[in-house]
């Protein structure tokens, strides 16, 4: 267990420094420059020069670099070039509303996900199934962005069940906040309630004509114990592997959905700071971004070893 | 509920423990309707062993499984079972459920695949006490402790804590008998128990059935395809072939006589020692067990037998006694003549 750890630390560490690297020429290299977007109306040459300057655009590259990888290792990740607020304040504002977002994201999508992909395999040929699998089809088909302006328009505006835009902290008001985000949190977990449907339903299937599901009818079980602790318990390894791959997917999904519902949070952070070239505050959230990544990688890699006895964690590759 | 309610009472004295009567499955599958197992009739006494031996696909699993209804939804089952005077064909899932690992348990085949490989290997035995005898969970594990001990698995109190993948293949099927018996069912069905293991394996894991017979008087079907097995363990042999039986002896009578023609090709398809010391060659069947869709009014084994003649292709033989006063049967209109000779040895 140790070595598996020391392993997968620098595993880790290199996955971050290595997308620390690729975000922070990538996005130099991207067209436009933020002096341009600073100066506004005042475009002289020295102008720009002391924009520069004062913000270092003006070093060379490596040195810049140097320089960014030698502030951070101290915990400082600059100030946004647009706004002179330090970037660790932002995050620690626009964190939490991502990090619940998509922590309720994940929760419906899992509880939707799961009860109907075991719906849709016990039930199998009779109407629940196809409800299900049609359902299915939908959430992950249909863009959520689409979906998210058809919910404002028809949950919010029309009929003013829930609030169409805007945030409450989780401790200002919990109930107040739950309001807010949870059409968000359906929406943005459709997808990923479509594809843990369709494969909680396959390997239910599965191990519902496994011989251990009919050693289990054999000893007389009710069919409740016989789907859930037999058939389920053995099913929610393949879900864990999808859930852990499809996180990728729920992060840049969240940019898009906290903008459609004017959430300020993480996303609506990375798009105004890539619009604005502003490079600490984009260079963070990328890195933070790949930072919860790689720990909720490495999470749902230890829930292996919960669910399934026979994954024991080491060092090995295997 | 009255069927239900004949569960406690005690059994006639010499009734038998499972009684099968004209047991007919047949399933629904895409190619159209296959009859897997044809009118068989069958009894296993209390404490009594038989085997049922036939090739691959002649029925044998399918009248295993359809004891306690564990045949998938496609199946169609037609006859009578009655279990300690209960009957089953038709009966509600609660009177199953209420039968299965209570009064009839099973053993698979593949003790790697029949256990579960999340759950401890005392889980899988403490759940089957929790639903039948109500134990509590402390109580339950206790038992299951002593069923490993009583089914011969060393540092029992250690094993129970074991995953499957955690132990070898002969102490997984002991697990499975542990489990199996952990309620003293009257009916223990043996689906190929010892077909994955090792040889040397095979034999430990069927002195535990013989063990659990002498102790607690279960009555065992054995399911094989091994002959040496049958002559190992059982008392009573049925022969099956193409879902129906076609022959039905003491073990010894078998081996020694044999009448049906199909009966008479399976064991000169095994090494006898003595008869087969590397003088003479092993007999096959030709051909295959063929897939019906139903079955005809003739004999089944007709198109593979050496002996068939128009006879056998107009009328099927009824299963008959081969002569007066005997428990040996077989449905053949030309039983071997000739007695095979050495059965003591067949049985080695």
């Amino acid at each position: 267990m140790a070595r598996y750890l020391i392993t997968r630390a620098w595993q880790s560490a290199l996955t971050l420094l290595l997308s620390t690297v690729v975000v922070f020429f990538g996005v130099r290299a991207l067209p436009g420059d933020p002096a341009l977007a600073l100066a506004g109306e005042d475009r002289s040459p020295e102008a720009l020069e002391a924009i520069r300057h004062h913000y270092g655009l003006d070093q060379p590259l490596p040195l810049q670099f140097a320089q960014y990888v030698g502030r951070m290792a101290q915990g400082d990740f600059g100030e946004s070039i647009r706004t002179g607020i330090p970037v660790s304040s932002m995050l620690t504002t626009a964190l939490p509303v991502t990090a619940e977002l998509a922590v309720l994201a994940i929760l419906i999508a899992a509880a939707l996900g799961v009860g109907a992909g075991v719906l849709a395999a016990v039930r199998r040929g009779h109407p629940a199934e196809w409800l299900a699998n049609g359902l299915a089809l939908i959430g992950l088909s249909v863009p959520h962005f689409w979906l998210g302006l058809l919910a404002i328009l028809y949950l919010s505006v029309a009929t003013g069940l829930f609030p169409a835009s805007g945030f409450v902290p989780l401790l200002d008001d919990p109930v107040d906040n739950l309001h807010h985000l949870i059409l968000p949190a359906v929406i943005l977990g459709t997808g990923l309630a479509a594809i843990i449907m369709r494969q909680t339903r396959s390997a239910m299937l599965d191990s519902l004509s496994s011989d251990y599901v009919r050693t289990a009818k054999a000893k007389g079980l009710r069919p409740r114990a016989v789907i859930t602790r037999h058939a389920l318990r053995n099913s929610l390894i393949v879900v864990v592997t999808i859930v852990g791959l499809q996180l990728g997917g729920l992060i840049s999904g969240a940019v898009v959905t906290e903008q459609i519902f004017g959430l300020p949070g993480f996303g609506k952070m990375t798009i105004d700071a890539v619009f604005q070239r502003d490079y600490p505050v984009i260079q963070a959230v990328v890195l933070l971004t790949a930072t919860a990544y790689i720990l909720i990688n490495f999470l749902v890699d230890l829930l292996y070893s919960v669910i399934d006895p026979r994954i024991r964690v080491t060092g090995d590759p295997a | 509920m009255t069927t239900t309610g004949q569960l406690g009472d005690p059994p006639a004295p010499g009734a038998p423990a499972l009684e099968l009567r004209d047991l007919s499955v047949t399933f629904r599958t895409e190619g159209g309707i296959v009859s897997a197992v044809d009118r068989v009739s069958l009894d296993l006494a209390p404490g009594e062993i038989v085997g049922m031996v036939g090739e691959s696909g002649c029925g044998k699993s399918v009248t295993a499984m359809s004891i306690a209804g564990l045949l998938p939804e496609s199946a169609r089952i037609s006859g009578s079972i009655r279990l300690q005077g209960t009957e089953l064909v038709g009966a509600r899932d609660s009177v199953l459920r209420r039968v299965r690992g209570k009064e009839i348990a099973y053993i698979f085949q593949e003790p790697m695949s029949s256990l579960n490989p999340v759950l401890t290997v005392g889980r899988q035995i403490t759940e089957v006490l929790q639903v039948h005898e109500r134990m509590s969970r402390r109580a339950a594990r206790a038992r299951a402790v002593e069923l490993l001990t009583l089914v011969g698995i060393p540092s029992p109190a250690t094993r129970v804590d074991n995953y499957p993948h955690q132990l070898s293949g002969g102490m997984r099927q002991r697990v499975m008998i542990a489990m199996a018996v952990a309620c003293g069912p009257k009916v223990l069905v043996a689906d190929e128990p010892t077909t994955a293991l090792d040889v040397t394996v095979q034999a430990g894991i069927l002195q535990v059935l013989r063990d659990l017979r002498d102790r607690l008087g279960t009555s065992i079907l054995i399911i094989t395809h091994d002959l040496g097995v049958i002559a190992d363990v059982a008392d009573r042999v049925v022969v099956m072939y193409a879902g129906r039986v076609v022959e039905r002896a003491q073990v010894t009578d078998l081996f020694a006589h044999p009448h049906h023609r199909y009966t008479a090709g399976l064991l000169s398809a095994s090494p006898t020692p003595g008869v087969h010391a590397g003088t003479q060659r092993l007999q096959e069947i030709p051909g295959l067990v063929p897939v019906l869709s139903t079955q005809p009014d003739a004999c089944t084994f007709a198109d593979r037998c050496p002996a068939a003649d128009a006879r056998c292709r107009d009328a099927a033989p009824p299963l008959d006694a081969v002569a007066a006063a005997t428990d040996h049967l077989a449905a053949c209109w030309h039983p071997c003549p000739i007695p095979r000779t050495q059965p003591e040895e067949a049985s080695a």
